[in-house]
């Protein structure tokens, strides 16, 4: 504790030089919490996800559509506690890059199979009661300033009307939160009765199921057990864990953890370099007031903790105000507008960028620490 | 003072500058270094988007045009029936040999495949095509032969062929229940078909259920001229609901979503990474400006003027930024140029393989931000090199 009083008075002794160095280091881990972040929503939030749900698609792709027969079916399985289904319908709002999926469901039975999506109960009461009534997740409401009780005119790409028209319009009745950070909160849901009744062909079709089973650590069990139901049949399925679908979802985009770790690999090294030279710099600056204190009785432990803790202070005022700042950019959402809705700082994050920024401190400060500590006396003071 | 002998003092202290530079190496060295790593990767980020929109952009002849269901944003969403693809292939636009007109009426699906290099399920693009579809587009077969039709047999694009297992020619493709035998490659140039599989759109169209139907037609036209002459005829035909747009277009409009997000995220990246080598830069201009200042205040006392010294000062820097940016934009090339990756387009849901681009723009941009950042990082360091109090400055050891 005696050591702070000097250690203060080193740092100020080229305050631009200390302040120069902690910005740089509030930068990189500004760019740390970003690139982490941007990780997180590429992920699509497969760490969120459990193995509690499963996802059946066509054995040929997810473009393929299944009959809806396949529910009552599925629902037979021992184990199986719940199946819903969902349809891609691909509607846009306005304009093509206004992008959100908008997918026809069971309201009741969507409800009870997404738990995490919050909607407050007179909002529930009043989806469900309106036939074109349709719920959207706070990211897209927010993004395109929608009000419980606006009508939402969706342009259909794929699926036409009985009328040959494209034009379908519905009632927002609810806008849900998800109490989870990095929960997509941006999918446009409704009913798919109006859905089924209303399109001119596919009827009876749907895009995909969603089985909760009783037991996640059956999931590879269980689904074996529901793509042999209906093996050789025109529409075999292929079912996965909710967790390896969107990882393997993820991994078609391209391997964004890598370029991620690339970039971050980089910037270290540069941070690392600066940081590490400048505080080889200071110390080389100091050799002679080194060689004194070692003359006034300062063990050579002691010089090394002093030219540590000094470097480690510099790195960690830097991290922690780079890591705030990041927290604070990244909490005002996705900075693409739209493209990225899982985009958040994980807490996990947080935890690697503390441990990074003593990393940082340790490795910057070592060389010139272990410098200072064999200086002999004699040989320092005879230097100018 | 003369502008002439501004710049004469202002040459004569860079120069000496440039040859202490060595006594100053570890500092500068890691100016350098700092801007290398900025460039490099600003230059590697944006190779990519730049390479996915070369690859989608380059699709497609300027004769070439892609016919679809009005209201449709891609051939994913789009049907015609058998009536809508007459009305086009009888357009007298479009060009014809005696065989018949130069149009192919395509089906557009994606099957699950295996991807090699990570071993996980990808959406691979299969197109389902008329026979005329290799005079139409510019595609050539480069291995085995082409499909016969009729059969399940499937010719795979160049890329397709190293994205995925099992493409190799006369392996056999097991997709759902049906088997078909690989008996050919193509290349199409490095554009987007060189990521798909192509088959019978005739034997494709049962097995997905879709009848006599079809998503997209492309065509030849006669002349590239007579593009605006076709869209109108056929936006106006009131028997169908058509939509025109050229082939290039298309793929250009289906690679902005992907393009816009890499740039975006690319150029925040940059950024923040600059304002970090700009602090680095700041900290190495003031050591040497502080290592030297007995020496520059001996120039300043021999009747050199403020502005030299300033000058020199940011030259060096500028210098030492140039020197970092050509080491970052040279390793980027090495390493990226002509790198093959894949990617989701996410606008047709299919995979799509492009290869890195280190254009001569992106190598250009990338030092000109060198050298802005080295500017910037010297402009503190140099006024106070101007302004030293000569007489202090000669005092200090």
């Amino acid at each position: 504790m005696r050591l702070l009083p000097l250690l203060w008075s080193n740092l100020r002794r080229r305050r631009i030089r200390t302040l120069f160095t902690l910005l740089s280091i509030a930068v990189a881990f500004i760019l740390f919490g970003y690139l982490l972040a941007i990780e997180a929503a590429f992920s699509m939030g497969v760490e969120l996800l459990g193995n509690e749900r499963l996802v059946v698609i066509h054995r040929v792709s997810l473009i393929q559509l299944l009959p809806i027969s396949y529910q009552e079916r599925m629902r037979q399985v021992d184990g199986v506690v719940d199946v819903c289904h969902q349809t891609w319908f691909g509607g846009i709002y306005q304009d093509p890059k206004n992008f959100f999926m908008q997918i026809p469901v069971d309201a009741e039975c969507h409800l009870r199979m997404f738990p995490e999506f919050k909607l407050p109960a007179d909002q529930r009461a009043a989806w469900l009661a309106d036939r074109q009534g349709a719920i959207v997740g706070r990211a897209t409401a927010d993004r395109f300033g929608w009000k419980v009780g606006d009508r939402i005119p969706l342009q259909a790409t794929i699926w036409r009307k009985k009328d040959d028209s494209s034009n379908w319009e519905f009632n927002l009745r609810g806008i849900y939160d998800a109490d989870t950070p990095g929960t997509d909160t941006s999918q446009f849901f409704f009913h798919y009765t109006y859905f089924d009744e209303s399109r001119l062909f596919g009827e009876g079709q749907i895009g995909w199921y969603y089985v909760r089973i009783a037991d996640p650590s059956q999931a590879p069990q269980m689904a074996e057990r529901i793509d042999a139901l209906f093996a050789n049949s025109p529409a075999e399925t292929k079912t996965t864990t909710e967790k390896a679908f969107a990882q393997a979802f993820a991994k078609q985009v391209g391997d964004i953890g890598l370029i991620v770790r690339s970039i971050l690999g980089a910037v270290f090294f540069t941070i690392l370099l600066v940081a590490g030279n400048t505080m080889a710099q200071s110390v080389r600056e100091r050799t002679s007031e080194l060689a004194v204190l070692k003359t006034l009785g300062f063990t050579d432990r002691r010089l090394l903790v002093l030219v540590l803790a000094e470097s480690c202070l510099i790195a960690v005022a830097g991290g922690l105000i780079g890591l705030g700042v990041a927290w604070l950019l990244i909490s005002r959402g996705d900075p693409t507008g739209g493209a990225l809705p899982g985009f958040f700082l994980p807490t996990r994050a947080l935890a690697a960028g503390l441990a990074a920024v003593l990393g940082l401190g340790i490795v910057a400060g070592i060389f010139p620490a272990i410098r200072a500590m064999r200086l002999q006396i004699v040989d320092a003071l005879r230097r100018v | 003072m003369h502008p002439w002998r501004t710049l004469v003092q202002s040459v004569a202290v860079t120069l000496v500058n440039i040859r202490t530079l060595p006594a100053r190496l570890g500092p500068s060295a890691v100016a350098v270094v700092g801007m290398a790593g900025v460039v490099g990767v600003l230059v590697a980020v944006l190779s990519m988007a730049e390479g996915f929109r070369a690859t989608m952009a380059n699709t497609g002849a300027a004769d070439t045009v892609i016919v679809m269901r009005a209201g449709s944003d891609s051939e994913m969403t789009s049907i015609l029936m058998r009536e809508d693809i007459d009305i086009v292939s009888d357009a007298e636009e479009i060009a014809r040999t005696p065989s018949g007109p130069l149009a192919s009426a395509e089906l557009f699906v994606i099957v699950d495949l295996i991807k090699a290099s990570t071993g996980t399920v990808a959406n691979a693009p299969l197109r389902g095509v008329e026979p005329v579809a290799f005079g139409v587009r510019q595609v050539r077969i480069v291995e085995g032969r082409m499909f016969v039709p009729g059969r399940n047999e499937v010719v795979v694009g160049r890329a397709a062929r190293g994205e995925y297992r099992g493409l190799t020619v006369g392996s056999t493709l097991r997709v759902g229940q049906s088997d078909w035998a690989v008996v050919g490659a193509f290349d199409a140039g490095g554009t987007v078909p060189d990521s798909e599989l192509w088959c019978d759109a005739n034997v494709l169209g049962p097995l997905y259920q879709r009848g006599s139907s079809r998503q997209a037609v492309y065509a030849k036209l006669r002349s590239p001229d007579a593009f605006t002459a076709l869209k109108d005829r056929l936006t106006t035909d009131p028997r169908a609901k058509l939509m025109v747009m050229r082939e290039r277009e298309y793929y250009e409009s289906q690679s902005r979503f992907v393009y816009s997000l890499i740039t975006g995220l690319g150029t925040i990246i940059a950024l923040l990474m600059g304002i970090g080598a700009v602090f680095a830069a700041v900290n190495t201009m003031y050591s040497a400006v502080a290592s030297r200042t007995r020496e520059i205040a001996t120039l300043r006392a021999l009747g050199f003027g403020g502005l030299p010294v300033m000058l020199s000062v940011l030259a060096e820097s500028m210098l030492l930024a140039l020197a970092g940016g050509a080491i970052g934009a040279a390793a980027a090339y090495l390493f990226f140029n002509g790198y093959q990756a894949a990617t989701m387009n996410w606008q047709s849901m299919s995979t799509i393989g492009f290869a890195f681009r280190v254009t001569p723009r992106l190598l250009a941009n990338g030092l000109a931000y060198a050298l802005v950042l080295g500017l910037v990082g010297g402009l503190l360091p140099a006024i106070r090199a101007a302004r030293l109090p000569v007489v202090v400055a000669l005092r200090e050891l």
